[in-house]
């Protein structure tokens, strides 16, 4: 569907322009802002995407950590202002848009590839 | 209490994140200045009231009486005319626009529009009734029901299925998260009523909490 020009001047303002181009299977280091009574300090994030969905302003990504044995995952918008950053780590070799497999799977059969894939 | 309201287009939806990172579904409504066209009195026509028009109409597409209504505003005859109630008048002046900057970000406000047709439908869409079970031998599905005791009549209010939608809806109690006058667009919280490119009226809301 073709989008209003007044809709997407609106959105315009609020794209981030420094979002680093990754995929799903890749891993990934985000910078969240954590607001402490009123103090704000950045918050460390690192896993695996396992999923990108939407476009425009609407764009979320989902990140897969094994934290003590938990899985625990997290959606994130791909241009809040609430994440400072988005470092990429590793670039790995899937098969698949949707890494939904890896709920099932720890350990050794969790890994994914890397792979030399152009930036 | 004064009252404020504007007339305008809804473009479409989208969603705006907070300073806090939150993100808030917004509907984009387009109000290009509109122009006051006449000023209602209590001498004059027993009330108070602006008549607002909104959207520019083609003069070919408008009669005599329209442009000469308008000439009085010295502006173009417009597609979208209404009054707006219990305004301060002393504050407008014939021929004055109105932009989107008479609201400001958290007030309330009331969102009047015609709500998008459905054609003709059963009591389950319509309604909101349930239906009735699909197998085990039921011949009852999607009927409405019983329509009450033998009276030779049926009784008034009656729910049955018809002509759902196309109405006058009004939703109350949405907040301004942004009133542009650069684009001349206001961003309401939440929805409101019909298609994109309908015509709405934004009024302060008519109960409810006030900012």
């Amino acid at each position: 569907m073709r989008q209003n020009s007044l809709i997407e001047k609106i959105n315009a303002d609020q794209l981030k322009s420094d979002v680093p181009d990754f995929r799903a299977g890749d891993t990934v280091r985000v910078h969240v802002k954590v607001v402490e009574g009123d103090r704000e300090r950045i918050q460390l994030f690192t896993g695996v995407v396992i999923k990108r969905r939407g476009s425009g302003i609407q764009a979320t990504y989902t990140v897969r950590k094994t934290s003590s044995g938990v899985g625990v995952e997290r959606i994130f918008p791909l241009h809040s202002p609430r994440v400072d950053k988005i470092e990429v780590l590793r670039l790995g070799r899937v098969r698949r848009a949707k890494l939904y497999y890896l709920r099932e799977l720890s350990g050794k059969s969790a890994r994914i590839p890397a792979t030399r894939r152009k930036r | 209490m004064t009252k404020k309201g504007i007339l305008g287009k809804k473009v479409g939806m989208t969603q705006v994140f907070s300073e806090n990172g939150e993100l808030t579904p917004v509907t984009v409504i387009d109000v290009t200045p509109n122009v006051v066209l006449q000023k209602k009195t209590v001498e004059n026509d027993g009330y108070e009231a602006i008549q607002v028009g909104f959207d520019d109409k083609r003069a070919v597409r408008s009669n005599k009486p329209e442009k000469g209504h308008a000439a009085k505003a010295k502006t173009n005859p417009k597609r979208f005319i209404k009054e707006i109630r219990d305004v301060e008048l002393g504050d407008y002046n014939v021929a004055d626009e109105v932009k989107a900057d008479v609201f400001e970000a958290g007030d309330i406000v009331d969102v009047t529009g015609i709500s998008k047709g459905h054609g003709y439908q059963g009591n389950i869409h319509k309604d909101g009734q349930s239906r009735g079970p699909e197998t085990h031998g039921s011949r009852y599905h999607r009927r409405p029901g019983s329509l009450g005791s033998i009276i030779n009549r049926v009784v008034k209010g009656m729910k049955l299925p018809g002509r759902m939608g196309n109405k006058t809806v009004t939703i109350q109690n949405l907040e301004i998260v942004k009133a542009d006058t650069e684009n001349n667009v206001l961003l309401v919280k939440g929805n409101v009523p019909g298609a994109n490119k309908s015509l709405l009226v934004v009024r302060s809301a008519a109960r409810g909490s006030q900012k």
